[in-house]
């Protein structure tokens, strides 16, 4: 009797450890499973940044390398037949050496360059190639006879001499050399004709035309006559007036605001409002700012339209929120022992404030100005509406001239036809831009890790 | 006028009026030794603020006027019968003129007399008037600086006059951000309100077709419907949810919750990486790369998917927000009491069942507020979508075609163009407007979520 019930109990016992198990396992199986969804959450997501980044450095690292044509240029006088260059000595007022300068500028465009260019370039062909001028001149930059006009400009000694110089090849050129295009399409889906091309294998093979670093790609503004030359320097120029009007007014209008919220402003109903204010700007779509910007300063200040100095100012109202949150967070973060000690030793508010909490927040200040212009730097929708997309070919002297941006180049460069090249010419400014991204962001991490620790 | 002039005259004034206050203050130590209520930095400074006050009036002054005055002098030297020959456009060339020679640097061509002489006295009258400017300037500025130096005694209280100063300054930045917010309602209400005499509100908000004609000049304007706008937006929204919202969060489970810290120092800011990426370089990878991979997976799968489309859009912006999403999830769920936790452990609950079961349901609130906020920035997102959704605004619900949202809307109507004359670019701002008001929704309502879930544990 008594043993049948110890059976029964160790049995009932028996299959509750067995159920258990069972479900402990089924649990444990569901664990595992749970915590490997998370590790794949985060490899997917790593995945992405490795692959985007894999993918652009692909994409653009052959566009950082260009082909160059070395010829023997002769400045032929029988072609070059303009007067000497007007000395300014000569003339009465610097205006009326100006126009004499600018008819002498006048006449050498009208000059046919592209003999020059052809003749020098027709000494490279080897004998019995067959091939017209048009075709011959497909194979240099399109600007090449400006680049000529302007070495002659720039010293009217090379009258009648023989100068070695270096030409960019053109843009379809460079793709077939390095086969960017596929080399076996028929003829009516190639740019070059069968001449070109032939032309092209042959100054490969001799070494008129060698593959070297793509310097123009950093020393050029943009251009859309001569796609070959395009550049970046313009675009890099304009982004640099940006940041530097953005560091300039974002950083002490939003430390300045900060410290009056945290520190100077009463509790009141006007105070709330701005906080709530200050967080809702934070989250405003950045396209708002560019509306704003396009009403606002262009349209009722009438500044001029494209300049950096208006896409600056928008994108220092649309960092001024983030700057400001930061700014406020470290504030907060102050022990108030600090603060407690500097009115103790009888610091007025405004003394406590700058000469002994400021100073304990600056890292923070600082790693918030550096993400913040990080991420004003990458900015692109705003500058568009406030007319920056415009085609630039100068470098801006001013914060007052047109100018454009490095991602807003980076848009004008991927909508260009010539897909084959500006492919890689836009990957390779993708990998420019985010290389100024990594500098910035690594130095703001950097410096967090570094001065946090001391404090 | 002469800026090395004027930067020296002010840097000048500057170093003089503080020195003036600061070795005043000293004097009536030294000779009085009086207690002084301020420091002498605090005299130095209250003295260089009312110097510069008054000198910077006097120049911000002839900046805004000093143009008006000298055109008008210029104009006043054209002879009348000269200048009534003269159209505006001749005007302004012969005001040029002048100026070039005034200049020195001369114009090219025959010089008639009148301009000569008009040349030598604008050259004259700028000299003059620069002078006097400065001379002016500097006067305010000294006899600023000596009412100042007066009134510096022992008892005045230098200090709360400098600080009141300061926190002026403070006040009026703290103003910029109020004024932004009053900017962006401002003009984009009134600019919304021209569009509205232009186009019926109810065929705008309502409209299902998106046809603006852009030839300016024609009186057809075209047809502004939002709703395939809107359709766009929130299909590519939707898309992007579905790809951020479940990779973000786990994520940030498991990076709270189970990494070690070593890999969690590692793996939380390489995903923070991409939220520093710019969007334009996700809109250049959606478009070279996901695109035409989309496209060649649906041939494979016997899909017809566009390499532009809703679904390439949507998963690119999907994987931009993966950090927003995994962030703001981190921080929520490290905002659950660790008692919750440990309670679950007591009674043997595995760590996911925790994490699901109890830690999950107490962070919900914060989690909804988390997936608003990044739905807000989902439908404000521009770069990604101009460049990889197709631009299509046709109200239709596959996710395969193209599709265009209010973002590129407001691009495509806005780029480049200043004259707000008609609807075709004002349309931008109706746009923008409702996108504003869209974001705007969002964001109070998830704070507010957020706020309240907040407080619940503190």
């Amino acid at each position: 009797m008594a043993t049948d019930h110890i059976t029964a109990a160790r049995e009932i016992s028996q299959e509750r450890t067995r159920l258990v198990r069972s479900g402990l396992r089924r649990r444990h199986r569901n664990e595992a499973i749970f915590r490997g969804l998370g590790i794949a959450a985060i490899a997917l997501a790593l995945g992405f940044v490795a692959l985007l980044f894999v993918d652009m450095t692909r994409k653009g690292i052959p566009a950082f390398v260009q082909s160059n044509l070395h010829l023997e240029v002769f400045f032929d006088p029988a072609i070059i037949d303009v007067g000497p260059a007007p000395v300014a000595s000569e003339f009465a007022s610097p205006a009326q050496y100006q126009a004499a300068d600018l008819r002498w500028r006048r006449e050498l465009a009208l000059l046919n360059w592209n003999r020059i260019l052809e003749a020098s370039l027709m000494a490279k062909v080897p004998a019995g190639t067959e091939i017209s001028s048009r075709e011959l001149l497909s194979i240099p930059e399109t600007n090449a006879r400006h680049q000529l006009r302007e070495m002659f400009v720039a010293n009217p000694d090379l009258l009648g001499r023989t100068v070695p110089v270096d030409i960019l090849a053109s843009a379809n050129a460079d793709n077939w050399v390095k086969g960017n295009i596929n080399r076996s399409l028929g003829d009516a889906q190639q740019q070059l004709s069968p001449a070109a091309r032939t032309v092209i294998d042959a100054f490969e093979a001799d070494g008129t035309i060698t593959n070297g670093f793509a310097w123009a790609l950093f020393t050029n503004t943009d251009s859309r006559a001569a796609p070959a030359s395009a550049g970046l320097l313009g675009a890099f120029v304009g982004s640099l007036y940006m940041m530097l009007i953005v560091i300039v007014l974002a950083v002490p209008i939003g430390v300045a605001a900060a410290i009056y919220l945290e520190e100077f402003a009463p509790k009141s109903r006007l105070t709330d409002f701005i906080e709530v204010n200050i967080n809702n700007l934070a989250a405003v779509p950045s396209i708002v700012f560019g509306l704003l910007g396009a009403a606002v300063f262009i349209n009722y200040m009438h500044l001029p339209i494209s300049a950096p100095l208006v896409g600056g100012l928008v994108l220092t109202l649309m960092t001024l929120p983030t700057i400001i949150i930061a700014t406020r967070g470290a504030l907060l973060g102050v022990s108030p022992a600090l603060r407690q000690a500097a009115l103790g030793m009888g610091a007025s508010k405004t003394q406590m404030v700058f000469h002994h909490v400021l100073p304990v927040t600056l890292p923070s200040i600082l790693t918030a100005t550096i993400l913040g212009v990080a991420h004003a730097l990458g900015e692109t929708a705003p500058l568009l509406l406030i007319g920056m997309k415009a085609f630039v070919a100068q470098v801006p002297a001013t914060p007052l001239d047109q100018a454009t941006a490095l991602p807003v180049q980076i848009y004008l460069w991927q909508g260009n036809e010539n897909r084959n090249f500006f492919e890689p010419r836009t990957a390779a400014a993708i990998m420019v831009l985010l290389g100024v991204m990594i500098v910035l962001n690594g130095t703001a991490i950097y410096l967090r890790s570094r001065l946090e620790k001391r404090v | 006028m002469n800026t090395l002039a004027v930067a020296g005259l002010l840097l000048v004034l500057l170093g003089l009026s503080y020195q003036t206050g600061w070795s005043r203050s000293r004097a009536l130590v030294t000779t009085g030794g009086q207690k002084v209520h301020s420091r002498p930095q605090y005299h130095g400074a209250y003295t260089a603020l009312w110097t510069m006050i008054p000198t910077l009036l006097v120049l911000l002054l002839w900046a805004w006027l000093g143009g008006e005055i000298t055109h008008n002098y210029i104009v006043s030297q054209i002879p009348t019968d000269v200048l009534q020959s003269l159209d505006q456009a001749g005007l302004n060339a012969t005001i040029e003129r002048i100026r070039a020679i005034a200049s020195g640097f001369g114009v090219a061509g025959d010089v008639a007399p009148f301009e000569q002489t008009a040349g030598e006295n604008l050259r004259n009258f700028q000299m003059l008037t620069n002078i006097g400017v400065l001379l002016v300037a500097a006067l305010c500025g000294g006899a600023a600086l000596l009412y100042a130096r007066k009134r510096i005694t022992a008892r005045l209280r230098a200090r709360n006059a400098v600080e009141r100063v300061i926190n002026i300054v403070l006040l009026l930045c703290s103003a910029v951000a109020i004024l932004t917010t009053l900017g962006i309602v401002t003009s984009l209400l009134t600019e919304a309100l021209r569009f509205f005499t232009f186009i019926h509100p109810f065929d705008f908000f309502f409209g299902t077709v998106w046809a603006p004609n852009n030839a300016p000049g024609s009186g057809n304007y075209g047809r502004y419907g939002l709703l395939p706008l809107l359709a766009g937006t929130l299909m590519i929204t939707a898309i992007a949810m579905l790809v951020a919202v479940p990779l973000g969060l786990m994520a940030a489970i498991y990076l709270s919750q189970y990494a070690p810290r070593r890999l969690r120092s590692i793996a939380k800011p390489l995903i923070e990486v991409l939220a520093g990426i710019p969007t334009i370089v996700f809109g250049f990878f959606a478009l070279v790369t996901v695109g035409p991979f989309l496209r060649d997976f649906g041939r494979l799968v016997g899909l017809n998917i566009n390499a532009t489309s809703a679904l390439t859009a949507g998963i690119v912006m999907g994987i931009m927000i993966i950090p927003f999403v995994s962030s703001l999830s981190d921080d929520i769920l490290n905002q659950v009491p660790r008692t919750l936790r440990d309670g679950s452990y007591g009674l043997g609950a595995t760590q996911s069942e925790t994490i699901r079961k109890v830690l999950l349901p107490a962070a919900l609130p914060g989690i909804v507020g988390a997936f608003l906020l990044a739905v807000s920035r989902a439908i404000g997102e521009t770069m990604i979508v101009v460049l990889a959704a197709g631009n299509a605004p046709v109200l239709r619900g596959n996710p395969f075609e193209p599709v265009a949202t209010i973002t590129v809307s407001i691009v495509n109507q806005l780029t480049g163009d200043t004259d707000f004359s008609g609807p075709q670019s004002l349309v931008g701002f109706a746009l923008g407007l409702t996108l504003f008001v869209i974001t705007l929704g969002l964001n109070i309502f998830a704070l507010y979520i957020v706020r309240r879930f907040r407080e619940q544990y503190e």
